[in-house]
């Protein structure tokens, strides 16, 4: 018992020796090697694995939109079918299927693929519950009448290029706003540029800022006026949801249009 | 078997090795080796005696929170305290007389450092007569550091006043900068979501004296205090887009500050040459580094790049580099330039998203925010060794840490957690250790140390 002590201990000491030198002889320090026993367990091929994938909500009108959210682990690959294709490991997008629809999340991995689907049920709108045009916007308060025609665009995460479904959003607004002037040729419109609650709210200021620029931008090559539209940042300091979800985020990851005073 | 284990031995030293090079960037900030101090309760005679409690916690508690000293264990204290220089008595023939140095230099105290003193009431004020003491001299003059008179009013507060003068000079007699005195620049968050509305507000470095500066009912954020303490710069919505604002500290009054023609101009700091650094949008460009004056004229334009660029930071020391967050490599990342924007470079290693960047009052180190190796969203602050590139984490994933600002006296940071479940300001010395909570009442962030 007692030699078998008396050798850790110059085993330990030799080690320490080795272990002191290392500082001299490697002078950037190495990056940790993961800990060996969890490698050990853990070495086994990598497993894809859907936390979840969700849509919401599950039945819209024709013409309304539906956003997807998923998350998947340990995938080599993911994508979502029919008509999204290859996406990040977590993320969300806007869908406007003009019907019923099951889309399909596929995460592949050396060690194993997994799938699962989601439904969007898509319903006719009531024929004849809104007024005709013509009739409702004789008299309709330039705040109603956005609120009605012009939708709110939404971006990726720590992106600002218009998205896919971005694009057919902000063509119908061109077509609304152009639509808006027409009837308040004085009115002007402010394109808010706002940020999901993750990143720094400095640097959200600075995204929020190229969010509502390239709305702006993309509204002004469709004909809009550049000087009807003004732009301005609110970075995250205002959140239309505060819950720490993907469905969530995606909410606020927006550009809005509201009259400007 | 035994391979493996010599295997798993050999792994934790090479572990521990690179972990005590990392460690290096923040033992030279507090030093590992802290000199003791024994602060035995002081006593008055007369009717400042109703004080001394809250005079002898303060003192000690400003002592040991200076992340200077060592404190000598109170149990170990002799029975007999000094109160005045006179009380000590040298041994005579190696004969004890009384009172001595040795008494708390020796076994079991074995302090270097002794505060000796008392109070009296005198007209009404509070006079203390303190004392710092090297035990390790041979005699009584030799011994006394120094000797000062303290007055305040005969109060709670006043005594508080006292032992706060009382520590910064015994500070200051070592060669060490204090906090006591200096204020903290936050914002106040009132409200939800779509109607939130943002505040700012000023408190003492201990979390005392909170008050209200601003009253713009809209969003005011982003806080920056001039070296000297005598001006607020922060960024408000109150004229619709986001505006740079400056206040005078001593009045409370809005200076006039000249904004660049630009949608939007934000997150400002003083440089240490009397001007401001800030960001702002840039026709046809994300937004850009700038300079002006304090009053918002001679505006310089510092970066030309084409990704978002905010928060320049420039260097207190040198005056001249400036750390700043950028997204030209995709994340937000820290970098490191010159005065005129040349020579840009990565700090930070390009994974997880990194902001915050605040120079350490010597300018050899940087405190930020990073979420390296959690969640988007998860930051946590570390400080960088900024010639090395050698990094520390000070917190560990207790929440959301964010927005660290060093203390004037290089060793304590102030940041901002979601740790207790609301957003609020907590203080730590420079090694991540001795956390404190400031404030509680609301939702409270985005800390800046003044003066």
């Amino acid at each position: 018992m007692k030699r078998q002590s008396s050798k850790w201990i110059i085993l330990i000491c030799t080690l320490l020796l080795i272990a002191s030198g290392c500082k001299k002889k490697t002078p950037p320090p190495p990056p940790p090697p993961p800990p060996p026993v969890k490698a050990a367990v853990e070495a086994a091929k990598p497993v894809a694995r859907i936390e979840f994938f969700q849509v919401e909500p599950s039945s819209i009108q024709r013409g309304q939109s539906a956003t997807l959210n998923w998350k998947v682990m340990g995938a080599d690959s993911v994508s979502i079918e029919p008509g999204i294709g290859t996406v990040p490991a977590q993320g969300s997008r806007q869908v406007y299927p003009s019907d019923s629809t099951t889309y399909t999340l596929s995460a592949r991995a050396a060690g194993s693929n997994d799938s699962r689907t989601a439904r969007v049920t898509v319903t006719e709108p009531p024929a004849s519950t809104a007024p005709p045009p013509s009739q409702q916007a004789k008299d309709e308060p330039l705040v109603q009448m956005l609120e009605r025609l012009v939708s709110d665009s939404f971006y990726d995460y720590d992106k600002y290029d218009v998205r896919e479904d971005a694009r057919s959003t902000l063509t119908r607004n061109a077509d609304a706003l152009k639509q808006i002037f027409a009837k308040y040729p004085n009115a002007v419109i402010t394109v808010e540029g706002h940020c999901d609650e993750r990143g720094s709210a400095e640097y959200n200021l600075g995204l929020g800022d190229r969010r509502s620029a390239a709305a702006r931008d993309f509204l002004v090559q469709l004909g809009v006026p550049a000087d009807k539209l003004k732009t301005i940042s609110y970075g995250k300091e205002r959140q239309q949801c505060t819950d720490a979800t993907e469905g969530c985020y995606q909410k606020n990851r927006r550009a809005h249009f509201t009259a400007a005073q | 078997m035994k391979l493996l284990h010599r295997a798993l031995t050999l792994f934790l030293l090479a572990a521990a090795c690179a972990w005590a090079q990392q460690a290096d960037a923040v033992i030279k900030i507090i030093s590992g080796k802290r000199p003791k101090i024994a602060v035995p309760d002081m006593r008055a005679g007369d009717a400042a005696q109703g004080f001394m409690t809250t005079f002898n916690s303060t003192l000690f508690a400003d002592l040991q929170d200076s992340a200077v000293f060592e404190m000598a264990a109170k149990s170990f204290y002799p029975v007999d305290i000094p109160q005045r220089p006179t009380d000590f008595r040298p041994p005579m023939n190696g004969q004890r007389s009384g009172l001595w140095l040795t008494d708390w230099s020796n076994a079991p105290v074995e302090a270097q450092y002794l505060t000796v003193g008392f109070a009296q009431s005198r007209e009404s004020r509070f006079v203390l007569n303190g004392w710092l003491f090297n035990v390790n001299q041979p005699d009584v003059r030799n011994a006394q550091a120094f000797g000062k008179l303290y007055f305040a009013e005969l109060s709670n507060d006043g005594a508080k006043r006292v032992a706060h003068e009382f520590a910064a000079d015994i500070l200051a007699h070592l060669g060490f900068k204090s906090m006591f005195g200096s204020k903290i620049a936050y914002v106040r968050t009132n409200g939800r979501g779509n109607t939130q509305t943002k505040e700012i507000w000023i408190m003492d470095w201990d979390g005392a004296n909170k008050r209200q500066l601003t009253h713009h009912n809209s969003i005011s954020s982003f806080p920056a205090v001039s070296a000297d303490g005598t001006r607020l710069a922060y960024t408000s919505y109150v004229k619709g887009n986001p505006q740079l604002m400056m206040m005078s500290l001593e009045t409370g009054r809005i200076l006039p500050f000249l904004n660049p023609r630009a949608t939007m101009s934000s997150l400002p700091d003083f440089s240490r040459d009397g001007r401001v650094v800030f960001t702002s949008t840039a026709a046809g460009s994300p937004m850009q580094l700038f300079s002006s004056a304090l009053d918002g004229t001679g505006l310089k334009r510092i970066t030309n790049s084409r990704s978002i660029d905010v928060e320049p930071k420039v260097n207190p020391k040198t005056g001249t580099d400036i750390v700043f967050v950028s997204g030209r490599s995709g994340p937000q990342q820290i970098y490191l330039m010159g005065a005129d924007g040349a020579d840009a470079t990565r700090l930070t290693d390009g994974t997880g998203q990194a902001s915050n960047p605040s120079w350490h009052p010597e300018g050899q180190h940087v405190a930020f925010a990073w979420t390296k190796g959690y969640d988007p969203g998860n930051f946590n602050i570390f400080v960088m060794d900024v010639a090395k590139r050698q990094h520390t984490q000070l917190t560990r994933g207790a929440g959301r840490n964010e927005n660290p600002s060093w203390a004037p006296d290089g060793r304590h940071i102030v940041f901002s957690s979601n740790r207790s479940g609301t957003t609020q300001i907590y203080t730590m010395w420079a090694d991540g250790t001795n956390v404190r909570q400031l404030t509680s009442e609301g939702r409270n962030g985005n800390p800046a140390w003044g003066k």
